[in-house]
């Protein structure tokens, strides 16, 4: 369905990735927000808690954010659109709630503009290193989605899809910015809201008797519905049947969680996003995400005004990995160069779905700021020998 | 002939009876009372939502046939707010125990009052961590032998209508599982408050709390609350403490009337956004 | 229901009139639940539902000729 026009800022405007990801938020149809301050993802909320009251909706600041990540979910259950933002220390707290949205299948949104780390770190510089936790932060098994915008104009663009998509899998999404993306002003358009696809919520259409809320219609995602809607449905944490009782035995067990899992990797090529240029006649190719992707770009134009081949493959969506684009490409070229703003996280998903068809070469980078293109074109001319 | 259903039968998921409360735990008798707060109240069942933690008496929600969450330890004030907020119209009622509100919920417990967030808490204490297998909790009268104080606790219990009053409920009372009728008007009158409303309960945990100090079963424990509880409406509630074997203070402490939170949003934003203020009526999407 | 019953001894100590008493017979569970002992004395004022925690037992008003019952559920 389009987008609400109330919710969405038409024209042109010079923003930076915080700003225009709460643009993205709105556009998306989020009317309910519950956050808490820190840096670097702060003005998200500050926008929201602005812009929100003028376009119907509202935005509370929790106490932290163990209660911002799961008020969000309480308010997605009353009706609402939600998400909150945060960055490593929060996203750490947050870790637990991420596990019952995926447990519950709330669809939500959870920003995480990385900064540096581990704990307090760098709160205002930039990393990358919280890509691994975003996918296995939370106990136990289960699937998440996670993008990476590499601009504000994805900043906007990418949080309406990270929204559809958590609709359409009811599951939460990781938008995984980091400090340089959210700190970025650039220009980014804001379309007409008629020009907006915004997935709208899984409703069910079933009577009171013959609902379930965690009964599927064979495409393993079940209907949702609404607090105060008359279903008197029981949503619990605990490992549950298809009415949503708690059912706590191994087959129930295995059931649930395999269709957690199942039903995010079947959706995998609804999921993939990823942005290629110049894989035709590549022997190396830079797998990179995010900030380090603008820095990768001037690397690979170094390169290739040096006679090298070399391609680009841009993550965009990151988590559920692409292992199957990863294989494909590993077996016709030489090298795959993955640079990072961590000591090396997704080089290792790179290097697992190569499966040793060709050489993986991390370029890792503590964080704090972002590499020089110098550093990733020297691997990316050791990987060309 | 008479009417043959209990009148508590259409609140059960009767589905799932039995449950699982030991043989003299109070938890039961909470939601009876409840069922009858509701039935008093006339409230539309349709537009009530009950929100509980983690814990023996987070286990209501599962049994009770209302839209109901079964949420994380400690977090179902904050879950309860995300629905209140989406869904101004709902009922919310958080139903949760001692542990889980006033320990690792402590902070919640306390902002959510501070801003007077429109929430019916029934807390139902038993002074100790039941469901793991009888912990301290911050409720825990001194002296009290539990799993973890295998020695008697020496920690200084919360009073928690204290606690509550001084973070800005509006309606704060105690009972105890022996005062059925007072408890049952207890939450009627809360339903028809706005703001933050507290209700204590005093509850036996005969298989834990009461077994490892040899103060009977659930019986011995009910009559204890019959002999020693003295019912003072409108006692200061720092005079309210408990101990493990001394009177209990009981009564409606606290009912004094501040505007709620949304109240005060609406207040606020409309004054300072003027016509440019679009007060949320639904945030449904579907 | 009587297989509810846990036997906890609230609706027999709490009845206002003493209606009820332990029995010796047995529920599936090997609880002695409570039956009536003192029909008459029943004034249907629902305590013994109020308090029981298992929603086993319940008191309730009959118009029939002004008698008051209590009526314990006993289907499964």
């Amino acid at each position: 369905m389009k987008a609400d026009p109330r919710g969405v800022l038409t024209g042109i405007h010079f923003l930076d990735g915080d700003h225009a990801c709460c643009e993205g938020a709105l556009a998306a149809g989020a009317r309910f927000a519950a956050g808490y301050p820190i840096t670097p993802s702060t003005e998200i909320v500050e926008r929201f808690a602005a812009r929100v009251p003028t376009v119907g909706g509202s935005f509370i600041q929790m106490e932290d954010e163990l209660a911002a990540s799961i008020t969000l979910q309480g308010a997605v259950w009353g009706g609402a659109k939600a998400f909150t933002v945060t960055s490593g220390p929060g996203f750490s707290l947050m870790m637990e709630h991420i596990g019952y949205a995926a447990m519950t299948e709330t669809p939500c949104v959870f920003v995480d503009v990385q900064r540096g780390g581990p704990s307090t770190g760098l709160p205002t510089l930039p990393a990358q290193a919280d890509m691994m936790q975003a996918r296995w932060g939370s106990h136990g098994d289960y699937e998440i989605i996670a993008l990476t915008p590499n601009s504000p104009q994805e900043c906007f663009d990418l949080t309406i899809r990270a929204f559809n998509l958590a609709e359409e899998f009811r599951v939460p999404v990781m938008f995984m910015m980091d400090e340089v993306v959210g700190h970025m002003t650039e220009k980014v358009v804001i379309p007409r809201a008629e020009d907006i696809e915004v997935t709208p919520r899984r409703h069910t259409r079933k009577s009171v008797e013959d609902y379930l809320p965690y009964g599927t219609n064979g495409d393993m995602v079940p209907e949702m519905a609404h607090a105060g809607e008359g279903y008197k449905f029981h949503v619990t944490g605990l490992t549950h049947d298809e009415h949503g009782y708690p059912n706590m035995t191994a087959p129930m067990q295995d059931k649930l969680v395999r269709r957690l899992q199942e039903k995010i990797r079947a959706g995998a090529d609804r999921i993939a996003m990823c942005e290629e240029a110049n894989l035709d006649d590549a022997d190396v190719v830079v797998v990179s995400y995010g900030i380090t992707s603008r820095v990768a770009q001037r690397a690979i134009d170094l390169a290739r005004a040096r006679g090298l081949r070399v391609g680009k493959l841009r993550l965009i969506a990151v988590w559920p990995f692409p292992d199957q684009r990863i294989r494909d490409l590993a077996g016709h070229i030489k090298a795959l160069v993955v640079p990072e703003l961590n000591l090396g996280q997704m080089v290792r998903e790179v290097e697992r779905a190569a499966a040793g068809q060709a050489k993986t070469y991390a370029v890792p980078h503590a964080g704090g700021g972002v590499h020089r293109p110098e550093d990733i074109l020297k691997v990316i001319v050791e990987a060309s020998r | 002939m008479s009417d043959l259903v209990n009148p508590v039968e259409p609140f059960l998921r009767t589905d799932r009876m039995p449950h699982i409360w030991c043989p003299g735990c109070g938890i039961g008798t909470t939601v009876n009372c409840f069922a009858r707060a509701l039935i008093e109240s006339k409230i539309d069942l349709e537009s009530l939502a009950l929100v509980s933690g983690i814990g023996c008496t987070g286990r209501v929600a599962g049994y009770v046939k209302l839209d109901s969450f079964h949420t994380t330890h400690g977090r179902a004030i904050p879950f309860a707010t995300g629905l209140k907020l989406a869904n101004p119209k709902l009922n919310v009622v958080v139903y949760s125990g001692d542990g889980d509100l006033s320990a690792i919920g402590g902070n919640h417990l306390i902002h959510a009052a501070r801003r007077n967030i429109d929430l019916k808490v029934i807390c139902v204490n038993n002074l100790i961590y039941a469901m793991t297998g009888g912990q301290t909790a911050p409720t825990t009268p001194g002296h009290a032998i539990t799993s973890t104080a295998p020695y008697g606790a020496y920690e200084p219990a919360f009073n928690l209508p204290h606690l509550v009053e001084a973070a800005g409920a509006v309606y704060v009372a105690r009972w105890t599982t022996f005062h059925v009728r007072q408890l049952a008007r207890s939450i009627a009158e809360a339903f028809k408050k706005k703001g933050f409303s507290f209700i204590e309960v005093i509850s036996p945990c005969p298989t834990l709390y009461q077994r490892r100090n040899k103060l009977g079963d659930g019986l011995d424990t009910m009559k204890y609350y019959k002999d020693k509880s003295r019912v003072r409406n409108g006692a200061p509630t720092g005079e309210v403490d408990l101990t493990m074997t001394g009177e209990i203070v009981v009564g409606k402490f606290v009912d004094r009337d501040r505007p709620d939170y949304q109240t005060l949003m609406r207040a606020q934003l409309s004054e300072s956004l003027g016509e440019r203020f679009v007060e949320q009526t639904e945030m449904v999407c579907s | 229901m009587v297989e509810r019953c846990k036997a906890c001894g609230f609706c027999v100590e709490f009845c206002p009139t003493k209606v009820l008493a332990l029995s010796s017979a047995f529920n599936s569970k090997g609880y002695h639940p409570p039956h009536v002992v003192n029909p008459e004395k029943c004034s249907g004022c629902d305590l013994c539902g109020m308090y029981c925690p298992d929603f086993a037992i319940y008191g309730t008003r009959t118009s029939v000729a002004g008698a008051k019952e209590k009526e314990k559920d006993n289907e499964g």
